[in-house]
């Protein structure tokens, strides 16, 4: 018998064998500080005093955080249907276009939580929309999921400047962006869930769209585990060939997956857009769709490792900032590596310590 | 008269700027027909630009710089196929993991060895490669339609151009006329008939994916020290995607990849040359149409609008011996 059949406790599988992952690829992490000549104890220090340190850095910290949610949501879905959605970063994107047209539209008139259920379900909509072209082409077509949401985050990036260069511009302005949102297109900050903590935020844009992630997270796990449509998602996640065979509609599955995938990568604006920036801006994603993948990856597609590790990257992006600034020889680049460390260990190379540690069981559950 | 400058300047960008992708897209043909899909040509490249740069720079010798640009290449590449084939991972994850690893080892090391915000410094002279003119170049531009042609389209550019023009024939020739190529294109479609003809599926698709480094060092270093006399920080600028999309779009074979990344570098050239210009009738015309349209090109292709895109069969499928 090989070692790829010996199966594991759940503990092992979901909890020892990512945490190995993850150790080796802090571990090749630290090996290019030392390589730059820096100490690694004493980044992974100011790394950390950086997130957690004070409260506007916690602030910054979770702010990250709700984004990668939202991002790493998006991909978990997608991945339970067996697709892979790299578009996340476009569907966000695009997303932002549903979310600062709602807050264009009403904010002179009405509060911000009138504007809020708009600017999500415009987030949402716009999001899923910029992922059903690919869904259908896939669904119909045979189209390599892959490939054309790689095409469409590029096709995206070109439709979102031309809007803003042309349509969205403030007369008179330079920036590529729109009119600042008043209060009522804004999401609200949440310093009085900091002040519970005795917290102070400062300027950290920390705000409601993370309650919105939290929600989301119960409602993605209610769709996967406790609904039929999550069920037939995840049949033909595993077994296209089965869910086919059991009558599971593969089209319109693949469609209504990647419909929800993109409308939760879009709600990530809500959180950069309307929280944070309060217009829209170009490139305002800034890779946390690709993160999403990371994310996703780490926290095994499940909401709850998908909160844990959108922390882990939460407390890196944040960290890293503050890490550059008091090591200049350091570049906030470094967590893109970090970022890539962990895909490559997290997920391609997910079954390399797995024969290692099938006989390393072995020889416990023997003696 | 003038349009017909305005048409050889263009074309002569046209060349200029399909050359990385040309590069690039014949290294995708190698990997995809071997089964090994690469999404991390991208990373390979940005890769690449930097070692090549970096050796350039300390040693003078642009050839030095093409080694290095090889070396780290088909490092990367390697690292590709032991997840991918020896660990039988997803290729796709591990492909995009190696694009951030690239995109971002590259300015951390390029600002702790220079500290220029991740940028090399400046090579020049026998650092860079340079243009060539090709003989009676100058002898030719006088006379109409061919000269002007000749003397900036054809003459006047470095040696990896040429080289880039010549690997087309190669690959058509390694892929289609020699055992290595059929054996190459059988693991890509049915590794298990390989297998059962005593040959390794898992060696087969090594060397694949070591073809596809080597060429990914070509463009790499093409991109830093041909076109341009340092590397600058995300310099491959999403090329590595442009380069999968023309590869697929020319269906995985190769002469057609010469055609489509020539046409992908003309849409370039356009964007290049159309910006902040008007066309009679219709008024500007917004860059980002043509920055957007070899995607969208892709897009119709493999909707099957245009023919159908049919990938190696057995891509992105790890292969498992049987027991």
């Amino acid at each position: 018998m090989t070692t790829a059949s010996v199966p594991l406790p759940n503990w092992i599988s979901y909890g020892l064998i990512p945490l190995l992952n993850l150790l080796l690829a802090f571990f090749f992490s630290g090996l290019v500080v030392w390589w730059i000549g820096e100490s690694p104890f004493e980044a992974l220090k100011f790394l950390i005093q950086g997130s957690l340190g004070r409260g506007d850095a916690i602030g910054f910290t979770l702010f990250y955080t709700t984004s990668f949610i939202f991002t790493g949501l998006s991909v978990a879905v997608a991945f339970h249907a067996g697709l892979f959605n790299i578009g996340s970063e476009g569907q966000a994107y695009v997303g932002g276009l549903g979310a600062a047209l709602a807050a264009l539209a009403l904010d002179h008139y009405v509060p911000w939580y009138v504007t809020m259920p708009f600017a999500i379900a415009g987030a949402a909509i716009f999001g899923a929309a910029w992922a059903f072209i690919p869904a259908w082409l896939q669904a119909k077509r045979g189209s390599h999921i892959v490939i054309t949401t790689i095409m469409f985050n590029f096709i995206g990036a070109a439709l979102m400047v031309y809007l803003l260069v042309n349509v969205f511009i403030v007369p008179g302005k330079m920036a590529p962006e729109t009119r600042t949102f008043l209060e009522g297109g804004q999401l609200p900050k949440l310093d009085w869930l900091m002040a519970l903590f005795g917290l102070k935020l400062g300027p950290a844009p920390f705000n409601v769209s993370f309650l919105i992630a939290l929600v989301m997270c119960y409602l993605v796990w209610l769709l996967i585990w406790r609904t039929k449509f999550g069920y037939e998602m995840r049949t033909l996640g595993i077994s296209p060939s089965a869910a086919i065979y059991a009558g599971v509609p593969y089209a319109r599955t693949v469609i209504i997956a990647m419909l929800i995938s993109g409308g939760l990568a879009g709600m990530m604006a809500l959180n950069a857009v309307n929280g944070a920036a309060a217009r829209l801006q170009v490139e305002f994603v800034a890779g946390a769709g690709f993160v999403g993948i990371a994310v996703s990856l780490m926290g095994r597609s499940h909401p709850v490792g998908i909160i844990l590790a959108a922390l882990l990257f939460g407390i890196l992006y944040q960290g890293g900032a503050d890490l550059s600034f008091e090591m200049p020889t350091i570049t906030r680049d470094m967590i893109v590596v970090i970022q890539g460390l962990v895909i490559l260990f997290a997920g391609a190379l997910e079954y390399m310590l797995r024969p290692a540690v099938v006989r390393i069981y072995q020889q416990f559950a023997k003696g | 008269m003038e349009n017909f400058d305005i048409l050889v300047s263009i074309l002569g960008s046209t060349v200029r700027l399909s050359i990385p992708l040309l590069f690039t897209a014949l290294a995708g043909l190698f990997s995809e027909r071997a089964g090994i899909f690469d999404i991390g040509l991208e990373g390979k490249m940005l890769a690449a630009a930097f070692a090549s740069a970096v050796a350039a720079y300390l040693t003078g010798s642009a050839w030095l710089g093409l080694l290095a640009g090889i070396a780290i290449s088909i490092l990367f590449s390697l690292v590709h196929g032991f997840a991918s084939i020896t660990n039988r991972g997803n290729q796709i994850v591990s492909g995009v993991a190696l694009n951030f690893v690239a995109i971002g080892l590259t300015v951390v090391l390029g600002q702790a060895w220079f500290g220029q915000g991740g940028r090399t410094p400046q090579v020049s002279g026998e650092g860079r490669f340079s243009p060539i003119i090709l003989p009676g170049a100058d002898a030719m531009r006088d006379v109409p339609i061919i000269g002007p042609l000749y003397a900036n389209v054809i003459s006047g550019n470095n040696i990896l151009t040429y080289m880039a023009f010549l690997a087309v024939p190669l690959a058509w020739w390694v892929l289609f006329r020699t055992r290595f190529g059929l054996r190459l294109r059988a693991v890509g479609e049915n590794p298990g008939a390989v297998d059962t003809a005593g040959i390794s599926v898992t060696w087969m698709r090594y060397r694949a994916v070591i073809v596809a480094g080597f060429l990914c060092g070509f463009s790499g270093t093409y991109l830093a020290i041909a076109q341009s006399a340092a590397f600058i920080n995300n310099m491959s600028a999403g090329k590595g995607y442009i380069a999968l999309a023309a590869l697929i779009f020319a269906k995985w074979r190769p002469v057609p990849v010469m055609f489509a990344c020539l046409l992908f570098g003309f849409l370039d050239a356009i964007a290049n040359f159309m910006q902040g210009k008007s066309v009679p009738l219709i008024g500007e015309v917004p860059v980002q149409i043509f920055q957007a349209l070899p995607y969208i090109l892709t897009c119709v292709l493999l909707a099957g609008f245009i023919g159908v895109a049919r990938a190696p069969k057995a891509g992105g499928v790890p292969y498992v011996k049987e027991r």
